[in-house]
């Protein structure tokens, strides 16, 4: 048996209660579509009844599940109700879903980032619904008069079987939700699981396919303005003079102004990255009007000097970030890349003695990867809506942090953190773009500034020239094979601007007795920031491409010569640090050798195979290609996945389908280039994003069955794909791809047929 | 501000707007039906796709000058129930993942069956090309069109 201990007290969830039944959010017309249409009821209650913060039951047996973290696409607004439901145990038809408000009181970590919602959510989503449970079942056995224990539930029902006496959930709701808390609760068996493991559809399906509002972007409020900025157009720029006199006039616009964003030598949290802090703002009526107005200004950049940032770190130190002044090329980026100074490499692991093992090695394979600064490119733009009064700041809109940009906010706005209120919208993706919320902290600079409720609206011009970039990245590796064809010596040397890619600790680290790993950076004026599996977007798929190639040389299977090192890693590991587990590694490389057909070689079909760990989920991949009339085609992926136990299976793989797909477009098609600090890209006519025509028919997903408490899935199947790819385009064409974007390097004959 | 009166999803409607304002902004910003999304203003995109006499279009790009004269359509008036075969499928499938594309998506997808009610793969890549979806749920997309077709031809 498992008891959890209930972590949060009655008082809480009362003292939070208005928030928590969403009762603020009443009187928005916005939000009315955001109630569930009422045919997918049983029929609403005419009484709710708080039981905790997660959920409330209604005298009819209907159940409102709070889901707590934002939704991005990665489906958690159906996936942790889902945990919850499962210890209540309730019938999931007679479950609603609503977004929950920011209250961390209740709520714990209410973050979109690190593929950690499941993960970190899974002991506290699963205590809300077992206390639920146990406080239904007391309710039931006071009324009754019969023992505690004798009590059993079953979808929505509770029963005692002694006495005969049944009740549904909705008639013992009133009772208790006046029960106190008990400090622990029983948690369900795994094996009893009847929710989790099984597939449930989107909870906002039927909204998005009918295009109700759902979206920041679709954020309404009475009397709201429409505001755009205007940012400079090279990084290492800032604002000069300001002729607004023709924009002023047009029609349907309200003011023209500057605005200081983030006030002058003040301290960042690590959420507010922003490239441009003194920005031009329009507003007015409509976004149309605006949108004309800002191309009537006349505006004059000066060149920045050098800068710091103060930013402030998770134990509340600072830290002083240098930014360089200068209009950076992309060009010189990889000759710097290419270049860098021996002062600045960094060793980060050696294991044994490699300058030695390449001595005596028999064959040394040395090899260089690189990749591009690339945009996030939400298909909703940034925005954010804000109203902003002397004594207090409402926000509501697409962000991923709301909890960190609460606390900016507050500080921004010289108010207390309860005179802050966000409302989480869903986002149009969020990829790592949406951690990082300057927009909100502008649109709240400029309602207060308006004294009138706005919504900051972006141009795809403005969100994808505004920085906040994934890092370019580079990476030297170096093998040394004895004359077994062992792999005696590894080495990795791995930077970036202005980060490096390095994970010195991941396999191959434990695998190899002499190991080095270095990393370095260089600095820069243009901002970075987390990129859908940051660092290992673009270290997965260098790595498994030169291992790919180092088997090669050993003459070994790619998956034989894998399952290798990790046996080794299993049995005999080099050092004690090694982040990841060598058995589930091999699992998911085994799992996908099976499904993947890997061993049945069929003429015309080239495959290449990828492994990797990260963000504690296990994804392996094989990417099968094809000729068809001369031209390279992505007929099928297959991928193995251990991620411990899987709450949602169909939305689960669905995450690999579009992790695979994001890999290979961005692999394949996607770069953010710049010229004197200009990003040469901004909009998808020369941003180039992956179509259709150009993903793979099929993609075939694989779970290993586990018992494992679960790990997430929005970032682990994105990165290895890269390296299958890169394997897969070797089989086909004969040639290997180092340099992401791999179409700017395929030979003209054997471009992809699109 | 010239006036326009558009015959929209079956209704009639009157907008004050001048002349070159996307059919995209007249929609979101004056009439409320934010189904149709703005993604990139440029037609490169496909998330505003609309109907215009049942021929998908860029609303980004149909100034509504020009729409005027025309019947249109978009996601919120593609059914009456949100029970187009194609809405249909993209449920039974569970296509979305953020959700913010498939409006554009569903509306390009219903325009090519309307056209052709039984598309090869390649003639669905044609007109789907347009249409990005940032999540990657192509091959979702794909299977969905696939089943709308069969029950369109059933």
């Amino acid at each position: 048996m498992t008891l959890i201990k209930t972590t949060y007290n009655r008082r809480s969830f009362l003292k939070n209660s208005a928030l928590a039944s969403g009762g603020m959010m009443l009187g928005f017309s916005w939000l009315a579509a955001c109630k569930p249409s009422p045919e997918q009821l049983i029929s609403m209650p005419e009484e709710w009844f708080e039981i905790n913060g997660y959920l409330k039951i209604g005298d009819n047996g209907l159940v409102t599940i709070m889901s707590p973290n934002p939704e991005i696409g990665q489906n958690v607004k159906t996936s942790m109700p889902m945990i919850v439901a499962e210890e209540l145990d309730v019938d999931w038809k007679n479950v609603i879903v609503e977004q929950a408000p920011l209250n961390t009181a209740i709520f714990k970590r209410q973050l979109a980032g690190g593929s950690q919602s499941i993960r970190q959510g899974w002991d506290a989503l699963r205590m809300a619904g077992a206390t639920a449970k146990h406080l239904l079942k007391q309710a039931a056995a006071d009324a009754w008069q019969v023992p505690f224990e004798e009590i059993e539930t079953s979808e929505s029902v509770i029963t005692h079987k002694a006495t005969n006496n049944t009740a549904g959930y909705g008639e013992m709701a009133a009772f208790a939700a006046k029960i106190a808390v008990p400090e622990q609760v029983k948690l369900k068996e795994k094996t009893d699981f009847k929710i989790i493991g099984t597939s449930r559809k989107n909870v906002d399906a039927k909204k998005i396919v009918t295009g109700q509002p759902l979206f920041g972007l679709d954020y309404e409020k009475e009397g709201m303005l429409i505001a755009m900025i205007v940012h400079p157009p090279a990084f290492g720029k800032k604002l000069g003079d300001v002729n607004d006199s023709k924009a002023r006039s047009m029609p349907g616009i309200r003011d023209v102004f500057k605005i200081q964003s983030y006030k002058e030598g003040g301290v960042k949290a690590w959420c507010d990255v922003s490239a441009f802090d003194n920005l031009v703002v329009v507003v007015g009526d409509s976004t149309w009007q605006v949108m004309k107005a800002k191309k009537a200004l006349e505006l004059e950049w000066k060149v920045s000097p050098e800068t710091e940032n103060k930013i402030g770190n998770f134990r509340g130190d600072t830290r002083i970030q240098k930014v360089p002044a200068g209009l950076e090329n992309s060009e010189s980026h990889k000759l710097q890349m290419a270049n860098v100074d021996k002062n600045k490499i960094r060793v980060a692991r050696k294991d044994g003695n490699t300058e030695a093992a390449f001595k005596k090695a028999v064959k040394i394979i040395e090899r260089t990867y690189t990749c591009p600064f690339l945009a996030h490119n939400t298909m909703e733009p940034m925005n954010f809506f804000a109203d902003v009064t002397e004594d207090k700041a409402d926000f509501a809109g697409p962000i991923q942090t709301p909890e960190f940009m609460e606390k900016s906010a507050a500080e921004r706005f010289g108010l207390p953190l309860e005179k802050i209120d966000i409302q989480m919208t869903r986002m149009g993706g969020g990829f790592g773009r949406r951690l990082y919320g300057h927009f909100l902290i502008e649109a709240g600079v400029i309602s207060q500034k308006m004294k009138t409720p706005i919504k900051l609206v972006y141009t795809r011009e403005d969100d994808m020239t505004n920085g906040v970039y994934r890092p370019a990245y580079h990476a030297y590796y170096r093998a040394g094979l004895d004359a077994d064809n062992n792999l005696i010596a590894f080495h990795v040397r791995a930077g970036g601007i202005p980060e490096s890619p390095l994970a010195a600790n991941r396999f191959p680290a434990g695998a190899v007795d002499n190991y080095l790993a270095e990393d370095w950076s260089l600095d820069s004026n243009i901002t970075v920031g987390a990129f859908r599996a940051p660092r290992s977007n673009f270290i997965a798929g260098a790595e498994q491409s030169f291992l790919d190639e180092v088997a090669e040389e050993a003459g070994k299977d790619p998956i034989d010569f894998r399952l290798e090192l990790l046996k080794r890693a299993l049995e005999k590991p080099v050092g004690e640090n090694n982040d990841y587990e060598a058995a589930r590694y091999a699992g998911v490389l085994e799992l996908v050798r099976e499904k993947s057909g890997w061993d049945n070689e069929l003429s015309g079909l080239h495959r290449g195979v990828s492994a990797y760990f990260c963000h504690n989920s296990y994804v392996a991949q094989v990417l099968d290609m094809v000729i068809e009339n001369g031209k390279p085609v992505i007929e099928k992926v297959t991928a193995a996945i251990d991620c411990g136990i899987v709450v949602n299976p169909d939305a689960a793989a669905n995450m690999a389908e579009g992790g695979a797909i994001d890999g290979i477009g961005h692999a394949m098609y996607s770069e953010m280039t710049f010229k004197d600090g200009v990003p040469e890209q901004s909009n998808f006519d020369r941003y180039r994003l992956i179509r259709h025509s150009e993903a793979p028919k099929y993609v075939d997903t694989h779970f290993v069955k586990s018992d494992t408490d679960p790990t997430g899935l929005g970032e682990p199947p994105f990165p290895p794909i890269m390296g299958a790819l890169a394997n897969a385009l070797y089989k086909a064409t004969g040639e290997r791809h180092y340099h992401q974007p791999f179409i700017n390097h395929v030979k003209k004959e054997t471009e992809f047929k699109t | 501000m010239p006036t326009y009166k558009l015959k929209i999803n079956g209704d009639k409607k009157i907008v004050n707007v001048d002349a070159d304002t996307p059919m995209l902004w007249v929609l979101r910003d004056h009439l409320k039906l934010v189904g149709t999304k703005y993604g990139c203003g440029i037609a490169q995109c496909g998330a505003c796709t609309i109907h215009i006499d049942g021929t998908a279009v860029r609303s980004c790009q149909t100034p509504v000058s020009v729409a005027a004269d025309y019947k249109i359509t978009t996601i919120e008036g593609l059914s009456e129930k949100g029970d187009h075969p194609v809405q249909k499928a993209w449920l039974e499938i569970d296509v979305p993942q953020c959700g913010y594309c498939q409006a554009g998506q569903i509306m390009s997808a219903s325009a090519l069956l309307k056209a052709n009610s039984n598309p090869t793969d390649e003639e669905i890549d044609a007109v789907m090309n347009g249409n990005i979806c940032r999540c990657g749920t192509y091959t979702r997309i794909k299977k969905a069109i696939k089943i709308a077709a069969k029950s369109i031809n059933a």
